[in-house]
């Protein structure tokens, strides 16, 4: 699979307390890639990798603050070395917490506001999809896709929001009233200034079969599986 | 030596553990203005020099023990006070 075959290798990170990791590499691979988890302490990724997915659970136990920790596992550094070299990069959940410990994306998970755990499907609202992560969406596309987290109330500034809003980087929001932990602007799912990270709150790898509900999963997984198999950021 | 550091939300960032324990203790009826919810941490270090342990300390909640974002911290040194 290093040799650019038609099926793009994925790099799923696992860390100690992960639990997505499996359903996350089972989705890419319906979608048409090559999934491989690697373990939390290899200090590099899969030679041909053109995507990473870090998958959701609860990394380190979610101690001292959720994602704290495991942005300083060895396959973090070979992520961010990855991410700065334009290579795609998505943090679903805890994953996306991970991101933002990490400062490759912007803002903070916080507790949800009532303090509960949420586990429900919800409608998003796909902002933009000239992302390498919603191309499969229209632009204003409502899609269904469930949700399963005690922090996953995103946090910036004011002044903060106002930027990243102008940007474009607030790729995903709930739909109005469905916002499930307080969130500030409603987001969802943000991504960096250059456009190849992204993080998202609720779980597309557990919408991919109809049998569960819903298959809008997929949009993001296999724009991100489109996008890898013709990206150039390709580890060698 | 040992250090205390003491983990607080900002002020004005949305506390809603503070607030539900506030509640609680109303509930009780107890009479209060305002409960906050934080994290201690204390950690013991090998530095006899209370200045190079106070700088150490920084640095660690800068690297991890806070989100800088949204809490601040306090180091505290053998009940030498706040800092």
């Amino acid at each position: 699979m290093s040799d650019g075959g038609p099926r793009p290798l994925i790099a799923v990170p696992v860390f100690p307390g992960s639990n997505d990791d499996r359903d996350a590499a089972h989705a890419l691979d319906l979608l048409g890639a090559h999934a491989r988890r690697v373990w939390h302490d290899e200090s590099e990724l899969p030679e041909g990798t053109a995507g990473v997915v870090l998958p959701g659970g609860f990394s380190y136990g979610d101690y001292l603050r959720c994602g704290a920790i495991a942005r300083f596992s060895p396959v973090m550094r070979a992520v961010e070395a990855f991410a700065a070299g334009g290579g795609l990069v998505l943090g679903i959940c805890n994953g996306f917490q991970i991101l933002t410990e990490a400062g490759l994306l912007p803002g903070t998970l916080r507790q949800n506001r009532s303090l509960e755990f949420v586990c429900r499907d919800l409608r998003l609202v796909v902002e933009r999809n000239d992302s390498p992560f919603t191309s499969r969406c229209e632009p204003g596309q409502t899609i269904t896709i469930p949700v399963k987290h005690g922090d996953g109330c995103w946090f910036a500034t004011p002044d903060q929001v106002a930027e990243l809003d102008a940007a474009g980087q607030l790729l995903v929001r709930y739909a109005p009233g469905e916002n499930p932990n307080g969130a500030v602007a409603d987001v969802a799912g943000v991504c960096n200034e250059a456009g190849n990270v992204f993080g998202l709150m609720p779980h597309p790898e557990h919408a991919v079969d109809a049998l569960l509900g819903s298959t809008d999963g997929g949009l993001i997984l296999g724009s991100l599986v489109d996008a890898a198999r013709l990206s150039a950021a390709v580890l060698r | 030596m040992k250090v205390t550091v003491l983990i607080r939300p900002k002020d004005g960032i949305l506390d809603p553990q503070g607030q539900a324990v506030e509640g609680s203790l109303r509930h009780l009826g107890f009479a209060l203005r305002r409960a906050h919810v934080g994290r201690l941490v204390e950690i013991e270090l090998d530095s006899t020099d209370a200045a190079e342990a106070r700088a150490e300390v920084a640095r660690m909640c800068e690297q991890l023990l806070a989100n800088t974002l949204i809490e601040s911290y306090e180091i505290e040194i053998d009940g030498q006070g706040h800092g």
